[in-house]
């Protein structure tokens, strides 16, 4: 499902004296259908970046990141977007959302995307929000005011709402109590279940033992001239 | 799939000075495309060229219009392009004077639009007028008044409803948040990313206000000294800036 070949990076600073910063080098490797890995590796070596790229947030200045049918290294916007909307997840650490909008049409909107039906959208995200333990009376508010890990299972709630095919998550437990945690937990062996492929950043290592079926090192990928 | 908007080559000269110059690009049904770059960039002089309101020097600008597919909007006839301008196209402006009849009421104001689309029936004109100014956040029983007792948000709001009764496909909006107090502004943004979404409208956003794009564009074209410097999937042109000049933009941009 995933397939990343050679792919490189670098950060070129063009009004910080061009400083050209290279952070990374010949990154390969291919996730499964049904299988979940782990990007391990010290702070800096590029977990973050690795994953941004994948997602097409950042640009990969060579080689090919082939999820499904799309080539996100040298693919059009649009087709990046039809990607995002239907084949590609992602559960970033921070909740990024417009004000004004309700936690339940911040959760049911990647459904609506995909033309969901509205009250279907909308049942299947109070479903994920139960289940999250996102208190009921929270859901009609926006989440921008909400505690750090009412946030981040709003964000989880939306980056399961619609099953897709391939699922990036940067550190979906890292600020939940117990109980959220094992909800989580189960939620990514139900997405491997169903089969999708995962590539995950997770600090929490027993977390990890146990989603995750293989780790890669990104330490591997980083430039000689940086390590 | 065919391109709504198919823009190739397009160049705009003021004398010796360039406006815009080399800018191709395609426009798919229900994308959102913003224009960003500062003052003078030659942002403003690309949308009037693509919307009609300037003729380019150089290249076309095909529309896939219902009758008969694409047909270039450049070297059409000015009754068949007023016809898109009334129908199948609306203009947002920065300054909402620019697109509202400031002496006429805010019904009529949207109904008049409608009209110029062939509605006769007051009933219908007056429904849909109440429908839209709802829509706009705009209570139901200022309908009667004009336009010039509105705050400046208001009037934004307005111009939107009079742009969209019509069923556009695509919309050009320039600076359609400029001059706006902030909160009125994010209002008026929520106001048009839902519409954007729920009428699947396309849209060509021109501003210099990277909060903007961030929440409304698809993608991005980044403009300096007339020219395209940059161009990509918003998210990545904003938190991944190839040019030199797209760097400072975004690094230039305050945190709150």
């Amino acid at each position: 499902m995933i397939n990343v070949e050679n792919v490189s990076k670098s950060f070129t600073l063009h009004n910080q004296g061009a400083a050209r910063i290279p952070v990374m080098h010949g990154a390969s490797f291919q996730v499964a259908p049904g299988e979940c890995v782990a990007l391990v590796g010290v702070s800096g070596a590029g977990k973050s970046t690795l994953m941004r790229m994948l997602y097409g947030n950042y640009l990969a200045q060579s080689g090919r990141i082939q999820i499904g049918e799309v080539d996100v290294a040298s693919a059009a916007p649009r087709e990046i977007l039809q990607l995002r909307r239907y084949s590609l997840g992602y559960v970033s650490q921070f909740l990024r959302v417009v004000p004004r909008v309700s936690t339940v049409d911040v959760v049911a909107e990647p459904l609506l995307a995909t033309g969901w039906d509205r009250s279907d959208a909308l049942a299947r995200a109070e479903i994920l929000l139960t289940r999250l333990n996102v208190p009921e009376r929270l859901w009609s508010l926006s989440p921008t005011t909400f505690s750090g890990g009412e946030q981040q299972r709003v964000n989880i709630a939306r980056g399961f709402a619609y099953d897709y095919p391939a699922l990036l998550l940067d550190e979906p437990t890292a600020s939940l109590d117990a109980t959220n945690r094992a909800v989580v937990l189960e939620m990514i062996a139900a997405a491997k279940a169903r089969g999708a492929a995962i590539v995950g950043i997770f600090h929490d290592d027993a977390a990890r033992a146990q989603v995750c079926d293989r780790e890669i090192d990104v330490t591997a990928f980083t430039p000689k001239a940086v390590a | 799939m065919t391109p709504l908007l198919q823009v190739t080559d397009i160049a705009k000269f003021y004398g010796q000075r360039i406006g815009c110059t080399g800018v191709s690009f395609d426009l798919y049904p229900g994308e959102v495309m913003g224009i960003v770059g500062e003052s003078g960039s030659g942002k403003s002089t690309l949308l009037n060229c693509l919307a009609g309101h300037l003729t380019p020097d150089r290249g076309s600008v095909c529309f896939d219009t219902r009758a008969d597919g694409l047909r270039d909007t450049v070297s059409m006839s000015e009754p068949e392009r007023r016809m898109l301008s009334r129908t199948d196209w609306a203009f947002v402006h920065q300054h909402a004077r620019d697109g509202l009849r400031m002496n006429v009421s805010a019904g009529g104001n949207v109904g008049e639009r409608l009209m110029a689309v062939g509605a006769r029936h007051y009933g219908d004109i007056r429904e849909a007028a109440t429908d839209w100014l709802g829509r706009v956040e705009i209570s139901v029983d200022r309908i009667d008044d004009r336009p010039t007792a509105f705050s400046g948000g208001m009037q934004q709001r307005l111009q939107i409803a009079r742009n969209l009764v019509t069923g556009p496909r695509l919309v050009f909006m320039d600076e359609p948040t400029g001059g706006l107090d902030v909160s009125v502004q994010a209002r008026l943004l929520d106001l048009l990313r839902g519409l954007v979404r729920e009428m699947n409208l396309s849209a060509i956003i021109v501003t210099h206000d990277l909060a903007v794009v961030r929440l409304l564009a698809d993608r991005l074209m980044v403009m300096k000294d007339g020219h395209v410097v940059e161009t990509g999937l918003t998210d990545q042109v904003l938190d991944d800036p190839q040019h030199r000049y797209t760097q400072l933009l975004v690094s230039s941009v305050l945190q709150v």
